[in-house]
């Protein structure tokens, strides 16, 4: 995939607005030909990052590198990187060719070069045949590939993408993510990718820092910060769990006892964090990882006893809501092509088991 | 300031033109109420002393507050006809959908792209040869002419600017389409309407060449101030005149200025 | 109230049938009802313009004799107009007066107006007011006031004199074509400006950062970008500046003297001492279709401008 270089250094950025700190001291290495994702709601940071590897704000401390060149020297104008803006930023009085071909002037390539990119390009982002077509006459994809196009045909070190497929309805952003991911793949270019749709970066992305006022909360790939999240914050934003109150009481022989409320008496391998008794710590575990049945499963996993509040069947899989004694959350539970017999019986109101594999528990830090 | 993005960053020299521009369109215009107390009747440095004189002056002249009284009333007339006459248009052509909608709005917008003293050689021929005098009235009418499409154009981004549905429910509601008009329609255009009356009137009220061919006996204040040019004695006097008439153009502007602010808080403070 | 209809109503069903059926008509139509909203003000309009132009046109076919008016067909007027070296001279002043006054505002202005549009952050109200105050007040004041700046004894002359830097007042000043033409740009500066601050105000800022991302330093952003989409309002304001300066009576009256008078002037004249109304009939049509087609030369050239930039 890549090499390890650090190819952006992101080196204790803040950014300050006035009173308002919009980026808290962050530090991000990004790797030569990644896809990486800012991933957080509106408003913690992710855009005005984005803007500093730009060069359209400058950070009130620290400082960016992009292939060990420092950026506070440089303008937008003169840095290897190219932004897809979110509103996409289409020149209104250029067709479709002018505008794929803006930026190449000021890489000063000939007419005939010039020429035979821009056809190159529309052929990659899918637009071939489009190069004279007015730019007020385009609907919203087609705007983007245009917005891409613009962007790729200058070869940059690093594309920076602002929520691009916001404004896109679910199945176009669905086969524009397909395409992105592949065009990725196949230029090696390295992709910074900002989106508040936990989905969208989870099936994009390499690695993706989670971030929420204006901090990184966690860097990993998708599958360390779903099995692995480092916070309660970080697990609830990345896909559906189950958060659970639990108490240490008793550490012995390289294992935890912990007291879970609702899920009663669990064992966990012991770890540095988690060694004292009367710890208050939180027990999460995802709905998918949870087995719903009729009566206590003969295996020798954790099971107990709830009542059933709430069924949804979505076609091929369902979801239920559980109450548990000991907790007034209710549990969620993910079940996949069930028998008839037993979705039949769990209806609202029947007394069900609730069963899992003690590995599929993840201990979070309570704050 | 750091935290601006680069874009936005400042601009020194533009910074420095643009208050050198502002200095060249106020300045000229300052002169007037320098001289106006100017203890001199040469208009030239270096200054003679203050005097408030020209000013007492200005009080007692019979023919100057006449030809004020004329203006004040062609302005008055021009400016309630004009936007009347706007309000009709403005609502037509926002509210209905009509074939030819844009040729008929040219025809009512075509004063603006005409040079003023060909309306009002056209207008002094025809009234001339229909045997009308010339009088206010015949001044009004050119007035009328001319503003009729800046009442228009006022009135039109009011109407557009609010909901139809508004009407319609007032409809649905039993009124009929006067009451509609006066109930729901007025009272929302109502500071177009304002805007509309202040700039007929201001326009009527400055204007000399139409004026100058299609007057009368009656002088308006533009005409005799003209007339009072070629007298270097009574120069001072214009000045005063000019300086007054300067202050309460400053004060208007601010208080429609307010009014507008007004007018926005007002209405969104009622929920609408 | 069914009954009526049913019996009454048939019985008057007669009469009354054409008028409800003119009646439903009309409020079916959606444009007839338009039109009829729209007839006060554009009836007023058309007639107010419409006849007095064609009584013009009318007479400036005509000759003037004496007192009387001689109302046989004749393009005499025109003949001495087109090939009269004095109204020719006057007209080509006027053009060319207009049309220099019009570039050096428009070139003023535009500065002004990026200005406001693009580093005034806070109180740009404040701005706009202070920018168009000036066209609230009386143009005969500011064109007199500059009457008084230019003069032989005037602000400038004899600040310049107490200052000890000249001797003798610079005549060049007042009553030329230069005085007309600093006057007109001071006049109209403020017209110049809004327009063009309204075009510049509209572009969408995203634009300007990807044009910097995509590789365009400030100069290269504005040539590609600010400039060709600005256009739209730097064309309306040519168009406000020119076409009433053209026809513009009182500044060449006031500051303009026997070398800068302009068409307007003469035109006025025939209405008074010349007294040959036919003649200023005449020169007020050859004014208008002079502008007609300078203004339609000006549409085109802009949209030929759009188009190269496309």
């Amino acid at each position: 995939m890549s090499t390890n270089d650090a190819f952006i250094k992101i080196n204790d950025v803040s950014k300050h607005f006035g009173q308002v700190v919009a980026v808290d001291n962050i530090a991000i290495t990004i790797k030569r030909g990644e896809f990486f994702s800012l991933l957080g709601a509106s408003g913690c940071g992710k855009t005005t990052l984005l803007r500093m590897l730009a060069g359209f704000e400058s950070p009130t401390s620290g400082e960016i590198y992009i292939d060990d060149a420092p950026m506070s020297e440089m303008p937008p104008h003169h840095r290897p990187t190219n932004m897809v803006f979110q509103n996409y930023a289409i020149f209104p009085h250029l067709d479709v060719r002018s505008n794929i071909a803006f930026g190449l002037r000021a890489d000063r390539l000939g007419k005939a070069e010039a020429k035979q990119r821009v056809a190159e390009v529309l052929e990659l982002v899918k637009l071939h045949g489009f190069g004279d077509r007015r730019s007020t006459e385009l609907s919203g994809s087609q705007r983007q590939r245009v917005a891409l196009a613009r962007a790729l045909i200058k070869r940059p070190k690093v594309l920076l993408l602002d929520e691009p497929l916001g404004a896109l309805d679910k199945k176009l952003r669905e086969e524009m993510q397909i395409e992105l991911r592949a065009l990725q793949q196949s230029l090696g270019t390295t992709f910074v990718f900002v989106t508040h749709d936990q989905e969208e970066a989870m099936s994009l992305s390499d690695r993706i820092a989670v971030m929420s006022k204006g901090r990184v909360l966690q860097i990993g790939s998708p599958k360390v910060l779903y099995d692995r999240p480092a916070s309660v914050e970080v697990a609830d934003f990345i896909g559906q769990m189950n958060f659970l109150e639990a108490q240490v009481f008793d550490v012995r022989d390289g294992q935890v006892m912990l007291d879970a409320a609702g899920l009663g008496k669990v064992s966990i391998p012991a770890s540095a964090a988690i060694d004292q008794k009367g710890m208050k710590i939180i027990v999460a575990i995802r709905p998918e990882k949870l087995t719903i049945s009729a009566k206590r499963p003969n295996n020798d996993r954790s099971a107990v006893q709830g009542v059933l509040k709430a069924a949804a069947y979505l076609g091929g899989r369902s979801h239920y809501h559980l109450s548990l004694d000991g907790t007034d959350k209710l549990i969620a539970v993910e079940a996949q092509e069930m028998d008839t017999a037993l979705s039949e019986y769990l209806e609202p109101g029947a007394v069900v088991w609730l069963s899992w594999a003690d590995d599929a528990l993840i201990v979070l830090p309570h704050d | 300031m750091k935290s601006m993005s680069y874009i936005d960053r400042p601009n020194r020299p533009l910074h420095i033109y643009a208050l050198l521009y502002l200095a060249f369109l106020y300045i000229p215009v300052l002169f007037l109420p320098v001289f106006s107390f100017n203890d001199s009747v040469f208009i030239a440095f270096p200054l003679q002393g203050f005097t408030t004189k020209w000013y007492v002056e200005l009080f007692n002249n019979e023919p100057m507050f006449a030809a004020l009284m004329n203006s004040i009333k062609v302005g008055g007339a021009t400016s309630i006809l004009a936007t009347i006459l706007g309000i009709f248009g403005a609502k037509a052509v926002t509210r209905y959908r009509m074939p030819g909608k844009a040729p008929a709005v040219f025809v009512i917008m075509l004063p603006l792209v005409i040079p003023g003293i060909i309306l009002g050689v056209a207008l002094l021929i025809v009234v001339s040869r229909i045997g009308i005098t010339l009088s206010l009235y015949t001044v009004a009418l050119g007035h009328i002419l001319i503003s009729v499409p800046f009442a228009m154009a006022t009135l039109i981004p009011r109407f557009e600017g609010f909901d139809r549905s508004m009407e319609e429910a007032a409809a649905d509601l039993g009124d009929n389409a006067w009451w509609t008009f006066r109930r729901v329609t007025f009272p929302m255009v109502f500071p177009g309407v304002l805007a509309s009356l202040l700039l007929c009137f201001t326009i009527s009220f400055d204007e000399f060449i139409m004026a100058f061919f299609l007057a009368g006996t009656e002088p308006t204040l533009p005409i005799f101030i003209y007339g009072q040019l070629r007298f270097p004695v009574k120069l001072p006097g214009v000045l005063a005149l000019g300086a007054i008439i300067l202050m309460v153009s400053f004060v208007v502007v601010f208080f429609s200025q307010w009014l507008r602010r007004r007018g926005i808080e007002h209405t969104s403070s009622s929920g609408l | 109230m069914s009954d009526t209809t049913t019996s009454t109503g048939a019985m008057l069903n007669g009469h009354k049938s054409w008028r409800r059926r003119i009646r439903a008509k009309f409020l079916r139509s959606e444009a007839l009802r338009g039109y009829t909203l729209l007839s006060p003000t554009l009836l007023v309009m058309a007639f107010a313009m419409g006849i007095p132009f064609a009584v013009m046109v009318v007479m400036s076919f005509w000759t003037q004799i004496g007192f009387d008016i001689d109302t046989a067909f004749t393009l005499a007027n025109y003949k001495a107009a087109i090939d009269g070296p004095v109204y020719r001279a006057l007209l080509i002043r006027s053009v060319a007066i207009s049309a220099t006054c019009t570039v050096a505002t428009v070139l003023l202005a535009y500065p002004m107006a990026y200005y406001v549009a693009f580093h005034v952050h806070r109180r740009k109200l404040l701005w706009i007011i202070l920018m168009t105050l000036p066209f609230w007040t009386s143009y005969l004041l500011r064109v007199f006031s500059w009457k008084i700046i230019l003069g032989f004894n005037g602000v400038i002359n004899s600040g310049l004199k107490a200052l000890g830097l000249i001797d003798q007042p610079l005549e060049f000043l007042l009553y030329s074509p230069t005085a007309v033409v600093i006057t007109l740009t001071h006049a109209w500066a403020a017209f110049a400006i809004l327009p063009i601050y309204v075009s510049l105000e509209k572009i969408d800022r995203s634009l300007l950062e990807a044009a910097a991302d995509l590789g365009e330093g400030s100069v290269g952003r504005f040539i590609r970008v600010t400039l060709p989409l600005s256009l739209p309002g730097v064309a309306a304001a040519m168009l406000i500046i020119f076409i009433p300066t053209v026809g513009d009576y009182v500044t060449p009256a006031l500051v303009g003297g026997p070398d800068g008078l302009m068409l307007a002037n003469i035109i006025y004249a025939q209405f008074g001492k010349v007294n040959d109304w036919p003649m200023g009939a005449t020169l007020a049509i050859i004014m208008l279709i002079v502008v007609a087609l300078i203004a339609l030369a000006c549409v085109w050239v802009t949209r030929k401008m759009r188009e190269h930039f496309t």
